[in-house]
């Protein structure tokens, strides 16, 4: 990839800060993400998340969505970061997937799909950029004959402030997926304590066995 | 724009750099005698047995439940700020949104509280 086409994606002249921090971050953030993957030890796949975390957490600071870097870091390497050393840690840092083939054409079939997502993910990030949507309507005060979405730029979305125009927003065109939200994470909270009180499911499994004269209902939980 | 980032990145830098240096100038200068008593794991006075070594055993699925709480209700704080900062503009509008909100997790967290998830043992 050359420099010139780096440069477009970061929509920064070559030479400029940003451009250098995205060169810089942007390998970082790769060469994480590629040892997460590749690492044997599961706590080091781990650690080398929470520094691909920390790579984007830099890139959103890039793109002037300082709001969107300080959750990604408290969030993402904050939270979740905790509940992937809990899962690793529940499992056993020891164990390791036994490597056997369960469905015949295992192996192709991953080829297959993998190359399939890839070129799902790379078209939705190579779209945007290629569709009349990439163009800017006349909401941004000059029409490029596109036809394209309205769109206000930089500078008008973060003119109140970073924060401030998330909230204006969110509570306001973006009311309903933000309700929503709440529904997710309350389906979260209950998934968390139906998988994790593990007590009361064993109760219910030594009901069923030690009742004949009860059968077990398939619908039971 | 990057510039005002400038301090957060010396302080990551001093960081890293102090973080590197202590570990360098303590494994060059300190004086290495080690005996089977320094040597041996301290686990709150307890000798740790292999058998139940952290990295054979699996941790309680307790731990689970509390991060996983955790990450709903760190959430649900990160929605906060934004709506405390335009709280002002948004008035009994914002009020109402974040409250359906809210009232929405409250549920979760009352059958939490009630399924016990909270409670350790």
């Amino acid at each position: 990839m050359s420099a010139a086409v780096l440069a477009q994606i970061a929509a920064e002249p070559p030479g400029s800060a940003e451009f250098w921090v995205f060169l810089l971050i942007g390998a970082l953030s790769l060469g994480s993400a590629l040892a997460m993957v590749l690492m044997r030890n599961a706590v080091h796949a781990a650690l080398m998340l929470v520094l691909n975390f920390f790579t984007i957490a830099v890139l959103y600071a890039v793109l002037e969505a300082q709001f969107l870097a300080v959750v990604q870091i408290i969030v993402y390497a904050g939270a979740i970061m905790v509940l992937f050393l809990f899962v690793i840690m529940l499992l056993g840092v020891d164990r390791t997937e036994p490597v056997t083939r369960k469905l015949p054409g295992q192996g192709p079939l991953a080829v297959l799909f993998g190359i399939l997502l890839f070129g799902a993910l790379s078209a939705s990030v190579v779209a945007p950029f290629i569709g009349p949507g990439s163009v800017c309507g006349a909401a941004a005060g000059v029409d490029a004959g596109g036809g394209g979405l309205p769109c206000a730029g930089l500078a008008a979305a973060n003119e109140g402030g970073n924060v401030e125009g998330i909230g204006a927003l969110l509570f306001t065109d973006f009311v309903w997926p933000f309700e929503v939200t709440s529904v997710l994470l309350v389906i979260a909270a209950l998934g968390a304590i139906v998988l994790g009180r593990q007590d009361e499911k064993a109760e219910d499994l030594v009901d069923v066995v030690r009742d004949p004269a009860n059968p077990p209902d398939e619908e039971r939980r | 724009m990057l510039a005002e980032y400038l301090p957060l990145a010396v302080l990551a830098a001093i960081a890293v750099a102090f973080v590197g240096l202590s570990l360098a100038v303590s494994s060059r200068l300190g004086p290495s005698r080690p005996n089977p008593a320094k040597r041996a794991a301290y686990e709150s006075g307890i000798i740790p047995d292999p058998a139940t070594d952290v990295r054979g055993s699996r941790f309680p699925v307790k731990f689970y439940i509390v991060a996983m709480l955790f990450i709903i209700f760190d959430v649900e704080a990160v929605f906060l700020y934004p709506w405390a900062v335009t709280l002002r503009d948004l008035g009994w509008y914002g009020f109402g949104v974040m409250a359906v909100f809210i009232i929405l997790l409250l549920e979760s967290y009352y059958y939490v509280l009630r399924k016990g998830g909270l409670e350790w043992d």
